[in-house]
């Protein structure tokens, strides 16, 4: 290839490079997006259609009662996992900031599900959790016989085996972020409040924790969006049963889309799931913007 | 890095519970993996009368083979987890190649050869990290129906190389953007082109950013299971939707072993690649949260 020297060759070539890009992101982005929105004002069904019925959908999909416990177990789901995520990963990066031997092979440990698959992760959890074959058995062969852990096929408490599972495979990575985010702060400071008299703990509390905000806004960002989109998980640890006690608004999309073919409420339940999400990220991204940085 | 020893800890008995914490929580995400492990050595008959955390008394392959190549899952003709597997391998690299290029040549563009409205090209690109993908499946589907490429490999590739590029994107414009500019700025005085700066300079020095994208595009897409049950048929399924069909669809008795040696296979290369390059690993998932 010759080297050209021509200003009009480089000039017109990373827009050439970038181009594929652009249009992946025209249309597959925003061009889809608006299609799933135009279509979810139409009365689709098993094709789409281009009758327009305005927000009928949006009224059948909240007049759903399946749709209204999907998103009941969203909120569920969602505020216990990101809850107890946090709350487990940041106790475990305090203790593993500790000048601990063998840090690195501990953190092995406590990452590795991170690189599972939900589907593994679901069918693990589904095989210990299974009363008649995993934890509950262990436990009553131990000598306690009136253990019951039958959460699993227990309608009112199903969600909360999702919320096991889902913690399981994702507080190890929050502890790397919250890790991370400890290492970087300057140590000065905390140094300077020990002189000052001020106990380990306090210093967690007033200094290092406070500190931290972004790092916890953005660990909040990453689960929120691993819950929104919380399909894989549900679908081989319960496949959202029993019944339908642990659908989540993914399997509700999925299954009105794909396997009823009600294409108009389906693309309904989608836009309200992208909303959802934007409703996270829009305030994130405002605070990330007005601070400018990387140049 | 490390902070000084701080006195209240100083005391064993604090250290002994800190640690014995520690071991607690690490056992608490082994544990699984562990009993995995052993169910899948074990004989159906051993797990029907024994316990649950029990080493095996003899140790067997046949959960393995069942589970690779022997055992029905739905009405194909092949046999086990194998021709998924393959699938997933099929599907797997061509992907995240594509992807990555794609990634390294998007933030060279935009780290070195900024124009006018690159930086809002950079910002409209990064909706992807964030898009919930119930927002895309349908048009999605209808265009690889259009396209011919319903239920095809090709099609599932096409998926992931379109849905995986903001992130490989993300992942080297925020390392270019931190490597010093007079590289580039000199070597285009001295009349170096586009592909020559590209090839001679930035590629060479791209090492550490390319490990950590693959690693992030090869976890991501093999462990994708929503693209593969929508946009697969049972030719083209990738392992993660033929394990949940083996574990789901099984008439009969529960093979546990075999599901377990099932979950294994499927989780496998995942684990290699995080035991070889763990570390990377990590740079990927921090670099994804922290800067996403």
């Amino acid at each position: 290839m010759s080297v050209s020297r021509k200003k009009g060759i480089d000039y017109w070539l990373p827009k050439l490079v970038v181009s594929p890009t652009l249009v992946i992101a025209l249309v597959f982005f925003y061009g889809f997006v608006l299609w799933t929105t135009f279509i979810s004002f139409t009365n689709s069904s098993f094709l789409p259609s281009y009758d327009f019925v305005g927000f009928d959908q949006y009224v059948r999909l909240f007049m759903n009662p399946r749709w209204l416990n999907a998103m009941w177990n969203l909120v569920v789901f969602g505020v216990l996992f990101i809850g107890i995520c946090m709350v487990v990963g940041l106790v475990m990066a305090i203790l593993l900031d500790q000048n601990i031997r063998a840090e690195g092979a501990i953190r092995t440990i406590y990452l590795y599900p991170m690189a599972l698959s939900f589907i593994v992760t679901g069918t693990v959890w589904k095989w210990l959790l299974n009363p008649t074959v995993g934890i509950e058995k262990f436990v009553i062969s131990l000598g306690w016989d009136s253990f019951i852990f039958d959460w699993i096929i227990d309608p009112d408490m199903a969600i909360y085996t999702v919320v096991i599972a889902g913690v399981w495979q994702a507080s190890g990575f929050v502890m790397a972020i919250f890790l991370a985010g400890l290492r970087g702060i300057d140590t000065s400071i905390i140094k300077a409040a020990q002189l000052d008299g001020a106990n380990l703990f306090a210093v967690y509390t007033r200094i290092i924790i406070p500190s931290m905000r972004p790092v916890f806004f953005s660990a909040f960002i990453m689960l929120a969006h691993i819950a929104i989109k919380s399909f894989d998980l549900v679908i081989a640890l319960t496949g959202g049963g029993p019944g339908n006690s642990t659908d989540v608004p993914a399997i509700f999309m999925y299954q009105f889309s794909f396997q009823r073919g009600q294409l108009g409420i389906g693309a309904a339940s989608a836009v309200i799931m992208l909303m959802t999400v934007l409703a996270i990220l829009v305030p994130y991204l405002y605070s990330e913007l007005r601070t400018p940085k990387n140049g | 890095m490390a902070k000084s020893k701080n006195p209240s800890y100083a005391s064993i008995n604090g250290r002994a519970v800190l640690y014995a914490v520690l071991i607690i929580v690490a056992a608490y995400y082994l544990l699984p993996l562990i009993l995995m492990i052993m169910t899948s050595f074990r004989s159906m008959d051993e797990i029907r009368m024994g316990q649950l955390i029990e080493w095996p008394k003899s140790f067997s392959l046949d959960a393995w083979s069942m589970a690779w190549s022997e055992v029905q899952i739905g009405a194909r003709e092949d046999r086990g987890l194998r021709p998924y597997f393959i699938n997933s391998i099929l599907m797997v690299i061509p992907s995240v190649a594509i992807s990555t290029t794609l990634g390294a040549l998007n933030g060279y563009v935009l780290s070195f050869w900024k124009f006018r409205g690159s930086e809002l090209f950079f910002g409209a690109l990064l909706i992807g990290c964030f898009l919930p993908f119930q927002a895309i499946l349908l048009p999605q589907s209808q265009l690889l129906g259009w396209l011919g490429l319903s239920g095809s490999l090709p099609g599932l590739i096409l998926t992931h190389v379109v849905y995986g590029v903001s992130f490989t994107t993300l992942f080297f414009r925020n390392y270019y953007v931190n490597l010093p500019h007079e590289l580039v700025k000199a070597a285009k005085l001295d009349g170096a082109g586009f592909w020559v700066i590209f090839f001679r300079i930035i590629l060479p020095l791209s090492a550490p950013i390319l490990v950590v994208t693959v690693i992030w595009q090869f976890t991501q897409i093999w462990n994708d299971f929503l693209f593969g049950v929508v946009f697969s048929d049972p030719s083209s399924q990738p392992v993660t939707v033929g394990l949940n069909n083996m574990v789901n669809s099984s008439t009969g008795e529960k093979q546990y072993n075999v599901d377990m040696a099932g979950a294994i296979i499927a989780a496998l290369p995942t684990i290699v690649v995080y035991v070889v390059a763990g570390k990377y690993f990590v740079r990927g998932l921090t670099a994804g949260s922290v800067k996403g």
